[in-house]
């Protein structure tokens, strides 16, 4: 087995694809606090994600998501959810940020693993180019819920 | 004759990683033989000038050449040069009759047009296993005009169901599109039977021989279809070159949808006249050094025998069938005994983009997605697919290691 396929599909990636944190069925306006969603499709593979982010109070922020696609993809949308439920809406916002830029940085980043945490394991990803919107599909329907719920929360 | 053709195509020498390369995604792109290349520095070389105009000897190469690269398609489908109109690629010739037919029922193109004229009341027929090239272009023309869009459903085997092909192609039916060869399953349609049944109802017959032309002989006068659509790259020839061909009557009745220089005959500052086929779809400075290099394909092609392409890769086919039978959790989409080298399949538990990863790792090239077939997809229950296709170039080496490797993918996934 080659060492760029190791780095690609790491087993924690593997593992995220099947064991899924957050693929739950949205609740829509059922959410009780300001929320938003957004779905995602990568044309080029049909790839597919409706992801949901609900903000609580407290500064929390929750998301939950159904999709169907690659294990990168899903293993992504899962790593997303986890970090969700380990930081605070500020803390995702830079989350969000660093994942963004190690997804760019064509294998030249290891990825923060403090902050990152399972998504550091993706840094193997951004050396294949056709496989980077596969991992950032969750991120862009995240930050597109993400605006929408903070819209609501404002008016 | 085929080991040594390999030969012919230096990309096939290239290494992925630590494999040898075996490229099984000739239906998306086929490789280019060594002379296909070397007549562009020919070409840019040698005969380099504007086709159609100027009185200089390099012009008239050049216009030698370009004009050369139809009577060779000609010689390959049937037909005479001036049936064969050279457009960007198949895509756009199936949109230049769609988009033709659309003017015309708009109202222009005068008199001779008006047998496209769509409106309301009319219906325009495709199939679901239709590539999206062969199928947009129709829901546009149907939204444009009014028309009803009609499909002819395919069954589990990946046939078409011509169950009710008499009520689905009625009366109504100005326009039957549909593909020779399905692009996904690799199945052959009974063109003889769809041809049929158009002729009884008068409708127009337009063709995508994307999938055929390369593989198999194809004659579009003994098909007897009124407008056919392929693509050069397909067939050992560059991008940026498809070919539209067509009956000469239709085609110089056809409203032009490009339009500007090289295609008029008289221009005042109101209106303008346009001039038969093929210029008349032929707007703007054509891509006359790839016209030249497809020649030279259309040429390699002939010498060596569709025919003989045709029973090679039947025989790849049956290595692929029978090796991808033998492997756990591989469904193969459609069984169709008519078919070409064209093998789609969903690999239990694992998402075709991850499989078409591992092959890759292990030097194998196929493609994974929807193949523009999202609704030949969907009537499978699946989003994508992994699919092989095999060329003229292909040996039965090339099919083993995409099956070891193929072998590998579930084990390498975790999936039992």
């Amino acid at each position: 087995m080659s060492t760029q396929m190791q780095q690609l599909y790491q087993q924690v990636i593997l593992d995220h694809s099947r064991e899924r944190i957050g693929n739950a069925d949205l609740l829509g306006d059922m959410a009780a606090g300001p929320h938003g969603s957004s779905h995602q499709i990568n044309p080029t593979c049909g790839d597919e994600i409706e992801l949901e982010t609900e903000l609580g109070s407290d500064g929390s922020i929750v998301v939950r998501w159904t999709g169907d696609g690659c294990s990168i993809s899903m293993a992504s949308a899962s790593v997303l959810s986890e970090l969700a439920e380990e930081n605070t809406l500020e803390g995702m916002l830079d989350v969000e940020a660093k994942f963004h830029e190690l997804m760019h940085s064509r294998g030249t980043m290891a990825g923060d693993e403090e902050i990152l945490g399972d998504a550091a394991a993706f840094s193997g990803v951004s050396k294949f180019p056709a496989r980077i919107k596969c991992a950032l599909l969750s991120w862009v329907a995240f930050k597109d819920a993400l605006n929408q719920a903070q819209t609501s929360l404002k008016e | 004759m085929f080991a040594r053709l390999r030969n012919d195509f230096p990309i096939l020498d290239t290494r992925v990683g630590e494999s040898p390369l075996s490229y099984l995604d000739s239906g998306a792109t086929s490789q280019k033989p060594q002379c296909v290349i070397d007549t562009f520095t020919e070409y840019y070389s040698q005969r380099n000038a504007a086709v159609h105009r100027g009185a200089h000897s390099l012009a008239v190469m050049a216009t030698d050449a370009f004009e050369a690269g139809r009577e060779a398609v000609a010689n390959l489908v049937g037909g005479t040069p001036e049936q064969v109109c050279w457009t960007k690629n198949a895509t756009e010739a199936l949109n230049v009759v769609a988009l033709g037919i659309d003017r015309a029922s708009h109202g222009f193109g005068g008199e001779s047009a008006q047998r496209f004229n769509l409106g309301s009341g009319d219906s325009i027929v495709v199939t679901e296993m239709e590539h999206h090239a062969n199928l947009v272009p129709w829901q546009q023309l149907a939204h444009s005009t009014g028309a009803t869009l009609r499909w002819i459903p395919v069954t589990d085997s990946g046939e078409l169901d011509l169950s009710d092909l008499d009520t689905i192609v009625d009366e109504t039916t100005k326009v039957f599109a549909f593909t020779h060869v399905s692009n996904v399953l690799g199945t052959i349609n009974p063109v003889d039977t769809l041809v049929a049944r158009a002729r009884e109802v008068g409708a127009l017959v337009v063709l995508d021989a994307c999938q055929s032309v390369p593989h198999m002989p194809v004659n579009f006068v003994d098909l007897d279809v009124d407008f056919a659509a392929f693509s050069a790259h397909k067939a050992l020839g560059p991008t940026g070159l498809g070919t539209l061909w067509g009956k000469s009557e239709l085609l110089n009745a056809l409203p032009p949808v490009l339009t500007g220089g090289s295609m008029i005959t008289t221009v005042t500052m109101e209106d303008s006249e346009f001039m038969d086929a093929p210029q008349r779809f032929e707007a703007g400075t054509q891509p006359v050094a790839e016209v030249a290099a497809f020649t030279t394909a259309v040429n390699y092609l002939a010498e060596v025998g569709l025919d003989k392409i045709f029973d090679h890769e039947r025989d790849l086919t049956r290595v692929l069938l029978d090796g991808i039978a033998e492997i756990p959790g591989i469904t193969v989409l459609g069984s169709a005994e008519d078919r070409i080298g064209t093998v789609a399949f969903d690999v239990d538990g694992v998402h075709a983009h991850d499989v078409g990863q591992y092959l890759d790792s292990q030097g194998v090239a196929v493609r994974v997605g929807h193949h523009c077939a999202q609704p030949l997809h969907r009537r499978f229950g699946v989003t994508a697919t992994t699919r092989a296709s095999t060329y003229l170039y292909n040996n039965t080496e090339d099919c083993e290691r995409f099956l070891t490797a193929l072998a590998e993918v579930r084990p390498f996934f975790g999936v039992q």
